[in-house]
């Protein structure tokens, strides 16, 4: 231990790599990203309140913020769902729908949302099923959670696969000795080991679908007030040259979503600090 | 001994029965997952092609063949061809530091490094109109020496490396924390130099890593619209990308066209799943192998 902490790196090229990759982080994340603090920093207090308190701003947080969490919710249940059954079940294709999972990821988003909003769409393949029961999904607040599902699918599934798969078959079969039923077993032992990883999955879906805007404009609608989302509500405003608008909206969201990032890291500090012990 | 084998034998059937669910259970889950996945994949994945070719290939290849969409193609494939290039370089540079050595902020550094991902896509865009628009930072100068920048293709590059930045430095990292840095140590104390040793013995451990960050850069690099969107003030034939011709072929009533050009881009992302998965395959074959 003493030999090794004194031993010399002799590994090359700290000063280029680590001066390089400064420079580089510095030049193209840290310091444009500065522009919208310091552009922040130069409204007056009043003006950023009145920026960003606008009912209609609000409208757009309550739509934004309220769909992500809906929306986060459903890829929580259904991606542990989707997960159990990719890891725990036998069935044809199986390696071939555990690849497409991954098609949020891959598919450009303005892509993903022209096509649910046809697929929606009164007549579309899964909104003509809908609109004789009463159920309007694109051009709604609805669409927009619809969208949000999309783009967040991937996330819990993604995170929960991995734990369940690493999951020891031995507590289960000690559970199940000790006279648990499989029910008791789930949310006495798989459960709990699970839950970790799918508050962190449910997080990175919420996160994302605050700050989605590609494929929910086409399926939402835009009306301002009803189904206006706060992404397009600052490109609105950068339309009008009303920079201050939306730069006061971005820092809203920016905290927001460092506050989710936040969370997420302290989430998963916790987790690894309840396995170690 | 023979009291013994048969009362193990129940044991294990009994404590089977209790390690998976009814048959009617599992088949009713199975069920529930793969109609979630229909609903929210399956079926819009198929109406992308469906529709594509609603108005027969001649449509189709019309479609994508116009000059306004070749164009689109090519400036995708030009800030695709710049953004992953840097990325690369930038994402072995980074987890070369932060694998390889010890040094104060270095978690700092890596939490850094995720930033642009956890940015919404239109503030990516906003933060470029903010620096390079006329009331910018620099706009006033750039436009007394007549040089474009916003609205051109200048910040769509800009954008495209900013929203792609993560993803090379995100799969080396761990991947390169986890071999450590024995190998490099035997390779330099034989003689080796620093070149030789990443080019030699770095490189072969970790092409996987590698490849898969690229394919998942130059997808996110091709796709991208939020970002791209804000800064690219959308002129035809110059300024769009294939996501935002897409747009504007949508926006203009004509589906089957954009469609057809949607489907090239729903092709790429077939084939960045595709491509990823089997990196994913063999990186656990060389991972088992070793």
């Amino acid at each position: 231990m003493f030999q090794t902490s004194r031993r010399k790196n002799i590994i090359p090229g700290f000063g280029l790599t680590f001066g390089y990759t400064v420079l580089y982080l510095s030049i193209i994340v840290l310091i444009p990203l500065s522009a919208i603090f310091i552009s922040t920093a130069s409204l007056s207090w009043q003006g950023f309140w009145t920026a960003v308190s606008s009912p209609r701003v609000v409208a757009s947080y309550r739509l934004t913020f309220g769909a992500s969490l809906v929306a986060a919710l459903v890829n929580a249940v259904f991606g542990l769902l989707t997960a159990w059954v990719l890891v725990r079940y036998r069935l044809p294709g199986k390696r071939i729908i555990d690849a497409l999972v991954d098609l949020p990821f891959a598919l450009p988003t303005a892509v993903a949302g022209i096509t649910l909003a046809s697929v929606y769409a009164p007549q579309g393949w899964i909104g003509r099923f809908l609109e004789p029961v009463g159920i309007k999904v694109a051009y709604t607040p609805l669409g927009v959670v619809v969208a949000m599902i999309f783009i967040g699918l991937p996330f819990v599934v993604r995170t929960v696969q991995p734990v369940l798969e690493e999951l020891e078959k031995d507590v289960e079969e000690a559970a199940a000795c000790l006279g648990a039923n499989r029910l008791q077993t789930f949310t006495r032992v798989i459960f709990p080991a699970l839950f970790p990883s799918l508050l962190t999955g449910f997080a990175l879906a919420f996160a994302r679908g605050v700050g989605e805007y590609g494929s929910i404009i086409f399926i939402a609608g835009n009306m301002p007030m009803v189904s206006e989302i706060t992404p397009l509500l600052i490109i609105t405003k950068l339309e009008q040259y009303d920079y201050a608008g939306a730069t006061a909206i971005a820092a809203v969201m920016l905290a927001a979503s460092f506050l989710v990032l936040l969370t997420v890291n302290i989430i998963q500090w916790w987790s690894r600090q309840y396995t170690e012990r | 001994m023979q009291i013994s084998i048969p009362v193990t034998k129940e044991k294990t059937s009994a404590s089977q029965a209790h390690l998976t669910e009814p048959v009617a259970v599992r088949l009713l889950l199975i069920a529930l997952a793969l109609g979630f996945l229909s609903l929210f994949l399956f079926v819009p994945l198929a109406a992308v092609f469906a529709q594509a070719f609603e108005k027969g290939a001649g449509a189709y290849l019309a479609a994508i063949s116009e000059p306004e969409a070749l164009a689109a193609i090519k400036l995708t494939l030009l800030a695709a061809g710049i953004s992953v290039p840097l990325n690369l370089v930038f994402g072995v540079a980074a987890a070369w530091t932060i694998a390889k050595f010890d040094f104060p902020g270095k978690s700092l550094l890596v939490t850094l490094n995720d930033l642009p991902f956890s940015i919404s896509p239109v503030i990516s865009g906003l933060i470029f109109v903010l620096i390079f628009g006329l009331h910018g930072w620099v706009g006033e100068w750039l436009f007394e020496h007549d040089i474009e920048v916003l609205f051109a293709v200048p910040a769509i590059v800009l954008a495209t490396v900013f929203v792609t930045f993560p993803f090379v430095a995100r799969e080396l990292i761990p991947l390169m924390q986890s071999q450590g840095k024995d190998e490099e140590e035997a390779a330099l104390v034989l003689g080796a130099g620093g070149f030789t040793t990443f080019f030699r013995v770095t490189l072969p451990n970790i092409k996987w890593g590698v490849l898969y960050g690229v394919i998942l850069c130059n997808a996110r690099a091709m796709g991208e619209f939020g970002a791209v969107s804000v800064v690219s003030g959308h002129i035809r034939g110059l300024t769009n990308t294939v996501p935002l011709h897409v747009e504007i072929l949508y926006n203009e009533y004509n589906f089957a066209a954009a469609f057809a050009v949607a489907s090239l881009l729903a092709l790429l992302a077939l084939l960045t799943v595709g491509l990823k998965s089997l990196t994913e395959w063999r990186m656990r074959q060389q991972m088992s192998s070793e």
